[in-house]
C-alpha cells in the first residue's frame, strides 16, 4: 500500500520482479512439488523394504526365487503338460498359466460369438427375440460373476451322476460328476507331414484370398472364398496324416475302480467357469455391439438396401465392418476383464493361475515372490493384449482422405 | 356435369382388417417374415421353459414353512424358503452381537437416509448432506460398530459380516475412491513429468492385474510391509485393497470427463488469474464430474458387485455368509444350496439394477447443456 504518484506508470519495474516472491513462480513451484512426491516415495519404498527385511528376518526366511525349482508336493486337479507332486513349484505355475490361457482364449472365443448374437437379437424388430435379449443383459450383468460361477458349479456339479452311471456316449466319451471325458489323440512321429500340410493350406488359401480381392477390385467378380478355402484347410491335415501311413491313435477312457483312466477331462469346474465367464462377458460385448451397430448411420442401411442387398448381407457387408470400428475399443477391455475374471477359478478350485499362485504361496511361504510373478506375469498379458487390439483397431480404423 | 362431380365424401371404410387390431400387430412384430417366425417360436419356447422351470421350483415345488430340513430333503421338493427366514437376521447383521444390533440399524438408517437426500435431487441441502455422507458418516460408523469409546462395547471386525460387511466395503471404496481418483486423474493429466508418470503407472498396474490377486497381495504382503509385530486387521486389509483397486478405475472414469472440457475453460479461469486448485475446484471439476456421473454410478455398480470377491480371502460378506449356512446340519439338503444361491442373485440384481436405472435417470436430468 503505497501512495501512487502519476510519473510511477512510466517506469515500472520490469515484469519480473513484480511477480513478488519465488514461491509464486509456478515452475519453481512444480520442480518443489515433485522434488516431495519423489522424497515422500523413496521414503516410503525405505520403510517398507526395512520393515519386509526385519519381518522376513524374524520369520527365518529370505528373498530368493531359488524356491521355483524345488519339488512341490502337491497336486493339480488338471494339467495340460504332465504335472505330479514331485514337479517343482515353477512348474506349478506354469500349468496354472496354461491353464489360465485356455479358459481364457476359449472364453473369448465363444463370448465374442454369443455377445455378438445377443446384441444383434436385441435390435432385431421382432418383439420376442429383442425382449429376450434384453432380459438376458438385465439379468447377467447385475449379478456379480462370483455368484454367477457359483451358480453355474451348482448347476453342473450337482446333477450329474457319478462315475459308475456316467453317460457313455459311444463307450468313448463319458459324463460324470468327474467332467467330461473324452479320448485322447495321440500322435506319432510322421504327424509333421500332417501339420506341414495344414501350413501348406493355409499360405495357399491366405494367397488365393489376397488374389480373390485383387480380383473382385478389378473385375467387380466376387470370388468364393470360404467355400473354396474351408475344405482344404479342414481337408489338408487329414490328406497329410492319411499319407503319413494314419500315425494318429485314440486313448480311449476306461472305468477303473471309481475314477476314469486314460483320455482327457475337461473337468466340472472348468465347464462351470467357462459357462459363467462367457454367459457374463457376452452380456456386456452385447451393449457394446448394439451401440456400435447403432452408431452406423442409417442412411447406410436404407443405401445397402437400395442397392438390392438382402438383410442379411446389409448386416455382413456394411453395417458390421462399419460398426466394429466403434465395437473395438470397448471390446477390447472387455477381452482383457474375462482374462482378469478368469481369476475367480481360486473360489471353485479350478487350477488357474492364481489358485496355483495361492498354492505355492500357502506350500512355500514366499508371498512376495509369488505375488510378483503373478503381478508381472497377469500385467505383461493385459498389456500384450491391449497392445494387439490396439495394432487391430488401428488396422480397421477409418482411412480418411 | 355436376351430376358426376362427388359432392361428398365417400363413407369412411374401416382400415384393412390385416393391418390393425391385436392379430396383425402379433403378425407384424412376431411373425413377419417365416424365419423370424421361427425364431420367435423356438426363442418364445426357450422363455417360457426358463420362467416354467423357476416358477415351478420356486413356488409350486416349493417348500414353504418347515421347522428344520426334513421337508426341503425330500425327493423332488422345490426351494426351501424357511432357510432364508430362519438364516435373514444373520444375513443382514452378520455375527454382530444380538443386544448390540441397534447400532447396525442406526449405521444402516444414517446411511439411507443421507444417500436418499443425496439422490433425490429436490432434496436441499446438497453440499452439508454430502459432507456428512462423505465425512462424518463414516467416521461415526466406524466408532458406531467398532465399539470401545463412549461405553459401547467392543465388537471386533470378525464378528461382522453378511450385509453389514458387504455395505461396509462398498461405501468405504465408494467413498475413499471419488477423491483418490480425482487426484490420481490430475496427476496423470498434470504437466509435471514425474507426478503424471508416477499416476500413470499406479493406474495401468491396478487395472491390469484381477482384483482377486489385489485383494491377495494385501491379506499376505500388507503385514510383512508393517513394522514388525503390527499385524492389521483383517477386514481393514481388504478394505484398503479394495479402495487402491477402485480408485485406479475411477481416475480413469474421471480423466475421461477432464478430456471432455474443451481447453477455453482451462485458459479462460487461467486468464481470470485463478490458481491451479481454484482452477480445478471451480470451473473444470464441476464440470467434468458432471459429465462423468454415469460413469461414476457404473463404477459403483461394478464395485458393489465386486465386493462379492472378498470371499475368496475368507471373509464373511452377503456371499461368503450365505455359503457358510449350506453347512448348517439344520438345514443341509440338496436344495438349499439353490435357494441361497437364489435368493442372494435377487438381492445383488435389485441393488445394482436400482443403481443402474438412477444412473439412466440422472443422466438424461443431467443432459442439459452439452449437446448442440
Amino acid at each position: 500500500m503505497t501512495a501512487q504518484a502519476p510519473d510511477n506508470r512510466t517506469v515500472s519495474p520490469p515484469p519480473t520482479e513484480a511477480r513478488g516472491s519465488w514461491i509464486y513462480d509456478p515452475k519453481l513451484r512444480g520442480i518443489l512439488s515433485q522434488v516431495i512426491v519423489v522424497a515422500l516415495l523413496l521414503w516410503g519404498f525405505y520403510e517398507i523394504i526395512a520393515n519386509t527385511q526385519a519381518n522376513l528376518k524374524k520369520l527365518n526366511q529370505s528373498f530368493g526365487f531359488d524356491f521355483l525349482s524345488q519339488a512341490s508336493g502337491f497336486d493339480l486337479s488338471t494339467a495340460l503338460v504332465y504335472f505330479s507332486s514331485s514337479s517343482t513349484y515353477g512348474r506349478a505355475l506354469w500349468v496354472g498359466f496354461l491353464n489360465t490361457a485356455l479358459v481364457a482364449v476359449t472364453g473369448i472365443f465363444l463370448t465374442t460369438i454369443l455377445g455378438f448374437v445377443i446384441g444383434v437379437m436385441r435390435l432385431s424388430k421382432n418383439w420376442v427375440v429383442s425382449r429376450f435379449a434384453t432380459l438376458y443383459i438385465e439379468i447377467v450383468r447385475n449379478i456379480p460373476l462370483l455368484l454367477q460361477i457359483f451358480i453355474w458349479y451348482a448347476l453342473v456339479l450337482k446333477p450329474l451322476p457319478g462315475p459308475k452311471q456316467a453317460l457313455n456316449i459311444a463307450d468313448s466319451i463319458f459324463i460324470s460328476n468327474r467332467g467330461i471325458i473324452m479320448p485322447h489323440p495321440e500322435f506319432g512321429d510322421s504327424t509333421w507331414i500332417a501339420i506341414l500340410m495344414l501350413v501348406a493350406a493355409l499360405i495357399g488359401t491366405w494367397g488365393y484370398r489376397r488374389w480373390a480381392r485383387k480380383q473382385q477390385e478389378q473385375t467387380g467378380q466376387a470370388r468364393p472364398v470360404w467355400l473354396v478355402s474351408l475344405p482344404i484347410i479342414i481337408l489338408s491335415p487329414i490328406i497329410g496324416l492319411a499319407l503319413a501311413g494314419w500315425p494318429l491313435t485314440w486313448d480311449f477312457p476306461q472305468l477303473a475302480g471309481f475314477n476314469f483312466k486314460g483320455g482327457m477331462t475337461l473337468v466340472p469346474e472348468f465347464i462351470a467357469l467357462l459357462l459363467a465367464l462367457v454367459i457374463y462377458t457376452a452380456a456386456f460385448i452385447a451393449e457394446n455391439v448394439r451401440s456400435g451397430i447403432l452408431a452406423v448411420s442409417h442412411g447406410q442401411t436404407e443405401a445397402a438396401h437400395a442397392l438390392g442387398l438382402d438383410n442379411g448381407k446389409t448386416l455382413r457387408l456394411v453395417v458390421i465392418p462399419q460398426a466394429l470400428r466403434v465395437i473395438i475399443p470397448p471390446m477390447a477391455s472387455q477381452y482383457l476383464n474375462l482374462t482378469k475374471n478368469s481369476s475367480l477359478a481360486v473360489a471353485i478350485g479350478y487350477p488357474d493361475l492364481m489358485y496355483a499362485g495361492g498354492t505355492v504361496n500357502n506350500q512355500s511361504g514366499k508371498a512376495i515372490e509369488v505375488f510378483s510373478i503373478l503381478l508381472v506375469v497377469y500385467l505383461t498379458t493385459s498389456l500384450l493384449t491391449s497392445l494387439l487390439m490396439n495394432w487391430f483397431n488401428s488396422r480397421m480404423k477409418l482411412v480418411e482422405r | 356435369m355436376t351430376a358426376y362431380v362427388r359432392t361428398e365424401d365417400a363413407p369412411r371404410l374401416p382400415a384393412p382388417a390385416n393391418i390393425v387390431g391385436w392379430r396383425a400387430a402379433i403378425r407384424e412384430r412376431l411373425f413377419p417374415t417365416p424365419l423370424s417366425g421361427l425364431a420367435s417360436i423356438i426363442i418364445g419356447a426357450l422363455l417360457l421353459w426358463v420362467i416354467w422351470t423357476i416358477v415351478d421350483w420356486a413356488l409350486l415345488r416349493a417348500v414353504f414353512v418347515a421347522p428344520d430340513r426334513t421337508l426341503c430333503n425330500v425327493e423332488g421338493a422345490g426351494a426351501c424358503w424357511p432357510v432364508i427366514q430362519d438364516k435373514a437376521l444373520q444375513w443382514v447383521y452378520g455375527f454382530y452381537p444380538i443386544d448390540q444390533r441397534w447400532r447396525v440399524n442406526l449405521v444402516y438408517l444414517m446411511g439411507a437416509v443421507s444417500l436418499a437426500g443425496l439422490l433425490i435431487p429436490r432434496i436441499p441441502f446438497k453440499g452439508w448432506n454430502a459432507l456428512f455422507f462423505f465425512v462424518v458418516y463414516p467416521i461415526a460408523t466406524f466408532f458406531l460398530l467398532l465399539g470401545g469409546v463412549f461405553g459401547l462395547p467392543y465388537v471386533e471386525t470378525s464378528q461382522w459380516g453378511g450385509l453389514l460387511v458387504t455395505l461396509v466395503l462398498a461405501v468405504t471404496a465408494i467413498v475413499t475412491s471419488v477423491p483418490l481418483g480425482i487426484l490420481l486423474a490430475l496427476g496423470r493429466r498434470s504437466e509435471m513429468p514425474i507426478v503424471s508418470l508416477l499416476s500413470t503407472i499406479f493406474i495401468e498396474v491396478v487395472r491390469g492385474v484381477p482384483l482377486v490377486l489385489v485383494l491377495f497381495m494385501a491379506a499376505n504382503m500388507f503385514p510383512l510391509f508393517m513394522p514388525p509385530g503390527v499385524n492389521p486387521d483383517k477386514l481393514l486389509k481388504a478394505v484398503v485393497g479394495m479402495s487402491l483397486f477402485a480408485s485406479a478405475y475411477m481416475a480413469e472414469t474421471i480423466r475421461g470427463g477432464l478430456q471432455a472440457i474443451p481447453k477455453g475453460q482451462y485458459e479462460a479461469s487461467r486468464a481470470l488469474g485463478l490458481p491451479y486448485w481454484k482452477m480445478m475446484g471451480l470451473i473444470v471439476m464441476p464440470q467434468a464430474l458432471k459429465i462423468v456421473i454415469p460413469g461414476i454410478v457404473n463404477n459403483f455398480i461394478g464395485l458393489f458387485k465386486d465386493t462379492s470377491l472378498v470371499t475368496v480371502v475368507g471373509i464373511f460378506d452377503l456371499l461368503g455368509i450365505v455359503q457358510s449356512g449350506f453347512n448348517d446340519a439344520k438345514w443341509a439338503s440338496a436344495q438349499t444350496g439353490n435357494t441361497g444361491y437364489f435368493a442372494l442373485a435377487m438381492i445383488y440384481w435389485v441393488f445394482c439394477f436400482g443403481m443402474s436405472r438412477y444412473s439412466m435417470y440422472i443422466e438424461r436430468k443431467l443432459n442439459t447443456g452439452h449437446k448442440r
